[in-house]
């Protein structure tokens, strides 16, 4: 950042900062403008960092004990769970911590979607994102397969036979993908790879994540641009750290709960049972997280349409800056999109729901009235509403609501120049 | 912190909502009191010493347990026999080792290193046993089905005459509670089967209970362990977040804005 003339006191260290500016960046991120107002659902791209971090460390932990091979790696879980000094505490945060990471992404993203953050100028940020929760699923939906039960077997083949439907190539890129005719252990190796590998590559995009926020700013609930520093800011460091690291605690409560107290509720049972070529499990379903999309592929008749219909269901995002025509970012000023929002949040927890279920009668209806909404919301209402909605009266600063509120700009105008 | 409440409610909401998907097949399981449900929840040590004899008499001619070893009784946390027993228990089991210097496997009397014998020596030859059904490891057997323990206790007790509209074949049965109905399995408990050493009266329903805490056991070995530290690690975060609560709304407190 250019606008930092930041100079370390002591002789040593800006001898040092000059060859590497680590202390400017330091300081940087301690002094870093945040507007005031941010509220707790804005704490959690702190509690991702978090998250990730959990994961890479538990993770590193159990790939010392693991192994990856078809006969061995069922057991190994096991040997983990029975003979490796608190084994049992790491894999159940490792299991549990992929869930709360996708929690805390969804909440993320949601918020992301409430408050218009995706909006010029932070689209770079919102695409990464994206990106990021793409990664999110190849990671958790391989490191799924590792244990090797029921489930991890037969969500790997299903999931790899979506590639199938690929006119032409796809028998061949199921092929290679798997390193044979079925899932077995070449299969396993390379997932085990690449669920290894993945998460550096997602440290990787949030340090551009992150860095892409650090150029714009954050958002703020009122989606107004405000200038830094300034009465509407605080210093990152204590307010958001400190707020940060409550919210933090917070969801590690929830965290802990899970871990101690109820480690296999958001698995599935057919998972304790080694992985078996013979025996096809009753119902195959994927981890509760991947549920809606999976929802999506199953309303589609056609299998290459399904699979289309999925991709897209996620790439629609990447473009949501463009579809989103309104000028306004904050919901708080736009009462259509608000409520437009709120019905996208059923529609994606339904979508949850009857991807659970058997894809029959009324679950198959739901699931495509389901579908079809998530699509008209971004392609047809998010457009249009640009143009039709009238918004509220959008607030000059952050300092302006709190000091009353007026919706007339002329005194807020008065009050600006008077702080300044 | 209303915006919290929003949060959790989210949260919990979530959690529901995803609950209901493995309640698809809805039967009523018999219930009971389990001591290791709940905080402070742990196991009945002399129901995991019957469970462990109903499962070595009456099980263990069928169903393995290859992820246990002998020493696992008498480790904390579990049945707990003393290391004498737990040692006698293993020697009374032969275990194939080698090959000697001779190129030779020969047996001997198991030890406390030893996982438990099994009483197959692979899958094809555990189904030439038993019609062509291989009767499951039983080591993680209570996680591995979804009613779990309560599936259990009452897939035991769920032995009845098949309905007159269901027709079983040659060594099949009727179980009430198992998925479809039908069942490879006899009945394998019968009032008095075992004879208990501490005089408790060996019914049906004390034995599936006995047994199905064992199994509990078997598939968690550390839940003791687990329940003890969730409780600190909790107690620990709630009173670092009243902490840290408090020392932000000190911190807050220069900046005119609500936290």
């Amino acid at each position: 950042m250019s606008d930092h003339d930041y100079k370390p006191k002591s002789k040593v260290g800006q001898w040092f900062n000059d060859r590497l500016p680590l202390l400017t960046l330091a300081n940087h991120l301690t002094d870093y403008p945040t507007p005031k107002n941010l509220n707790y659902w804005w704490t959690f791209g702190g509690i991702l960092t978090f998250c990730l971090i959990t994961q890479i460390v538990t993770g590193l932990t159990l790939a010392m004990h693991y192994i990856a091979h078809a006969d061995m790696a069922f057991e190994s879980v096991e040997h983990i769970m029975r003979d490796v000094n608190y084994g049992w505490l790491i894999r159940y945060i490792h299991a549990n911590g992929a869930s709360m990471f996708f929690l805390a992404v969804y909440i993320h993203i949601f918020r992301s979607l409430f408050y218009g953050s995706y909006k010029s100028p932070r689209e770079i940020i919102w695409i990464l994102g994206i990106i990021i929760y793409l990664l999110m699923m190849a990671a958790a939906f391989m490191g799924y397969v590792l244990p090797w039960g029921q489930m991890s077997f037969w969500g790997a083949t299903v999931i790899t036979n979506l590639f199938s439907a690929i006119p032409l190539v796809g028998e061949g890129i199921v092929t290679w993908l798997w390193g044979g005719y079925s899932v077995d252990n070449p299969t396993l190796t390379r997932f085990f790879t690449l669920h290894y590998l993945i998460p550096f590559l997602i440290l990787g995009l949030v340090v551009l994540h992150i860095w892409a926020l650090h150029v714009p700013g954050n958002n703020n609930p009122v989606g107004i641009d405000i200038k830094k520093p300034s009465k509407d800011t605080v210093p990152f460091h204590p307010y958001i750290v400190i707020k940060d690291g409550f919210a933090l605690l917070m969801f590690m409560i929830v965290f802990a709960f899970f871990v101690f107290y109820a480690p296999n509720i958001l698995g599935h049972a057919d998972n304790y049972i080694e992985a078996n070529p013979m025996v096809t499990p009753a119902h195959i379903v994927p981890e509760w997280y991947l549920l809606p999309f999976y929802a999506i592929l199953r309303s589609v008749p056609d299998k290459l349409l399904g699979v289309v219909a999925m991709l897209s269901a996620i790439l629609i995002l990447a473009v949501l800056p463009w579809l989103d025509t309104s000028k306004i970012r904050s919901a708080v000023f736009r009462p259509l999109y608000k409520q437009f929002y709120w019905i996208l949040v059923a529609d994606v927890l339904i979508l949850g729901y009857v991807g659970a279920m058997p894809a029959e009668g009324l679950y198959l209806l739901i699931a495509r009235v389901a579908t079809a909404y998530y699509f008209l919301h971004f392609l047809v209402i998010l457009p249009v509403l640009g143009f039709k909605e009238k918004t509220l009266p959008v607030p000059l600063s952050i300092t302006e609501p709190v000091l009353g509120g007026s919706p007339n700009l002329a005194t807020a105008r008065n009050k600006e120049s008077k702080i300044e | 912190m209303k915006n919290l409440f929003k949060l959790f409610s989210l949260i919990i909401l979530i959690i529901t909502s995803n609950s209901y998907s493995f309640a698809a097949e809805k039967v009523e399981y018999l219930k009971t009191d389990w001591s290791f449900k709940g905080v402070f929840g742990k196991f009945d040590r002399a129901s995991l010493q019957r469970g462990y004899q109903v499962y070595t008499e009456v099980c263990a001619s069928c169903h393995s347990m290859k992820y246990l070893s002998y020493r696992n009784l008498a480790e904390p946390g579990g049945p707990e026999f003393s290391e004498a027993q737990a040692k006698a228990i293993a020697a009374s089991f032969e275990v194939t080792d080698g090959p000697n210097s001779d190129g030779e496997m020969f047996t001997r009397p198991g030890k406390l290193s030893d996982k438990f014998v099994m009483p197959y020596d692979n899958v094809k030859a555990a189904q030439a046993a038993n019609g062509g059904a291989y009767p499951p490891d039983m080591s993680v057997l209570v996680k591995a089905r979804g009613g779990g323990v309560d599936y259990i206790y009452s897939l035991l007790q769920g032995y009845e005459e098949a309905p007159s509209n269901v027709s079983l074949d040659d060594g099949v049965y009727y179980n009430k509670y198992m998925y479809g109905n039908k069942i490879r399995m006899a009945a394998p408990l019968s009032d008095g089967l075992v004879e208990y050493g501490d005089g408790t009266n060996a019914t049906v329903e004390q034995m599936s209970k006995d047994v199905t805490t064992f199994l509990m056991w078997s598939a968690e070995p550390h839940l003791e362990s687990r329940h003890q530290m969730g409780f600190k690690a909790i107690v620990y975060l709630i009173i670092l977040t009243v902490l840290v609560y408090f020392s932000m709304k000190r911190i807050w407190s220069r900046v005119e804005s609500e936290v």
